[in-house]
């Protein structure tokens, strides 16, 4: 039967030979990968000043990026491609709420500056490899459509 | 149990039930605003209802840790605490950077990052403070006449948990780095370090409650904690799966996530097995039917919950909507809610001399809190689920979604009701207690 002693090896050995195998995969994923996956290249100012005013202001408190974030409001990481610059302006600079059939997002009346700083953010999260998230809509060819 | 030192307890405790009360009232002002009821808006728009909701949720489990911590080393070390004026401005500075950090979530004074909301200056101060608090507790132990298992794993995962802090501390340009260490801190501390803590905690509460030889239940503790870190640091890899990193992350995360339930079935058998092996039968049942209620609620919620929308081609279309909702609400509360609940109700009797756990409102307490969670955690599948099929496989727009999810925010609300009437029961009877005093902690 198992001791005290083979037991706290168990615990302690894992620990180190898992926490290192970790911190190998993770140095790997960081130096050589993340870079190529997400176009590094293309960080410019604007693209990392979008970035600190999207922290700061707390957008991930309402919407998900890369599917993280709160659910209340659209998953971001394709918006530039879904809606187009235009309207990604109108929604940060309007200076009442933006609210599509009731649901209001913070009236944030950026400057066009800001605006467009948040909006190369987006474009350039957009652009990242994201292992294919989000997904296509795999269904939406079976859903039947009535006859006229 | 003779520490004088160890009522400093009841003070992380009354903090802790007083933010779980506040934090239950913020998922209601989110739950209304789901359904369309957002009169709030202007004050307390949603982004500063989640940040203070989540941000809540850690500190007041936290306290119940620190507080949980202040109650057991002084008695596994046989040791007064070194300074219990060092451990009350210990408390009072973090309640007082807690209340800073929510008043500044509604002045729009926060980082958008999700559980690391809190502003880069008072990180520092949340370092300090935790610093304060490893030195009170370490400093005990070293001057202490024995170091137990069960202390020296708490201690260690108090430990890591302070040290993991910092990594969510650094900035990063890029947000697929920024993510990549955040989860470093969320995931390391609920999946690893924090369980850790749980084990400590849990082995202490099983020697007190069930009489089994500590020998034995601390042999158990090792295996549960090695289990923990051997699937939960490179389960890590399921927060890698979508955010810009290597695919080895999908079979490396998939593989290894998919044995994190392991640890808590374990934490559950050992709970159960230990249970029916002692011999002695504790006056608290209430102490037992919480610390039973942890082990088992935890494997359903952070286990199987856990497991239910983790393989990576299940992640795909889950990753960012409710489900995650679901899996986060019943895993929090079990794991850690209910533990440190268990903790309050075990040592409140010993530190007051008062036997409130017989009193209806602790019962009612228990399963109001458990049933309405259960609720709470179907209306959040159904919400998800609804999401991942309209959404992800369907197609629809995101508001058309949300609006044919608006249902099951009313029975997310409903089942709330039943969990928070529970909740305040509990808070009632902590608070009926009274304040500890010498001549029971003597007695006891």
């Amino acid at each position: 039967m198992l001791s005290k002693n083979q037991a706290r090896t168990f615990f302690l050995g894992g620990t180190v030979v898992f926490f290192l195998i970790f911190l190998g995969l993770s140095w790997h994923t960081l130096a050589r990968e993340v870079p190529k996956q997400t176009n590094a290249q293309n960080l410019t100012e604007s693209v990392i000043r979008g970035k600190e005013i999207f922290d700061k202001n707390n957008c991930m408190g309402c919407h998900t990026i890369m599917g993280e974030g709160a659910y209340y409001a659209p998953e971001l990481t394709k918006a530039y491609e879904r809606k187009g610059e235009a309207y990604l302006k109108t929604v940060l600079t309007v200076k009442e709420p933006w609210a599509p059939r009731g649901r209001k997002m913070v009236a944030y009346a950026m400057s066009d500056q800001d605006a467009n700083d948040v909006i190369a953010f987006l474009k350039w999260v957009g652009e990242a490899d994201l292992n294919g998230f989000p997904p296509k809509p795999d269904l939406q060819s079976k859903v039947p459509v009535p006859a006229k | 149990m003779k520490y004088k030192s160890q009522q400093i307890a009841w003070w992380f405790f009354a903090l802790s039930g007083v933010l779980l009360l506040l934090q239950i009232t913020y998922g209601f002002i989110m739950a209304f605003a789901h359904l369309g009821y957002d009169g709030l808006h202007d004050l307390i728009p949603f982004n500063a209802a989640t940040a203070t909701h989540k941000n809540l949720l850690v500190v007041w489990i936290l306290s119940g840790f620190m507080g949980a911590a202040y109650f057991i080393i002084p008695d596994e070390a046989e040791h007064e605490l070194i300074s219990v004026p060092l451990a009350k401005l210990q408390f009072w500075s973090l309640a007082i950077v807690g209340v800073v950090a929510v008043i500044g979530f509604h002045l729009n004074w926060w980082e958008g990052r999700k559980f690391l909301e809190i502003p880069r200056p008072l990180d520092y101060l949340v370092v300090v403070n935790v610093l304060l608090f490893l030195y009170i507790i370490i400093m005990t132990l070293w001057k202490g006449k024995k170091r137990t298992t069960t202390s020296l794993v708490l201690t260690m995962g108090l430990l890591f948990a302070a040290l993991l802090y910092l990594p969510g501390m650094i900035w990063f340009d890029n947000q697929t780095m920024d993510s990549f260490f955040r989860w470093w801190v969320v995931h390391l501390w609920v999946e690893g370090v924090w369980e850790l803590i749980m084990g400590g905690i849990l082995a202490y509460l099983l020697i007190k409650l069930t009489g089994v030889d500590r020998e034995v239940i601390e042999k158990w503790l090792y295996v549960i904690v090695g289990l923990t870190f051997i699937s939960g640091v490179l389960g890590t890899g399921h927060h890698y799966y979508y955010i810009g990193t290597p695919k080895y992350w999908l079979l490396i995360g998939g593989i290894f996530s998919a044995m994190e339930p392991l640890a808590f079935l374990g934490m559950a058998l050992f709970a159960l097995a230990m249970y029916r092996k002692g011999e002695k039968r504790h006056p608290n049942q209430m102490a037992l039917y919480w610390t039973l209620g942890t082990a088992i609620i935890s494997f359903v919620g952070a286990g199987l919950l856990g497991v239910a929308h983790t393989l990576p081609a299940v992640n795909m279309y889950t990753h960012g909507t409710f489900v995650t909702a679901m899996h986060g609400h019943m895993a929090f509360w079990g794991a850690y809610g209910m533990l440190v609940l268990g903790m309050i109700t075990y040592a409140m009797p010993l530190m007051t001399g008062r036997k409130l756990y017989t009193a209806p409102g602790a019962s009612y307490a228990f399963w109001l809190s458990n049933i309405g969670m259960v609720g709470m955690t179907t209306a959040f599948a159904a919400a998800g689920v609804t999401q991942v099929y309209l959404e992800r496989k369907v197609g629809m727009d995101f508001i058309d979604t949300q609006q044919a999810m608006e249902v099951h925010f009313l029975v997310l609300i409903a089942a709330a009701a039943l969990f928070t009437t529970g909740i305040v029961m509990f808070v009632v009877n902590f608070f009926k207690y009274g304040r500890p005093t010498d001549e029971a902690l003597e007695r006891s």
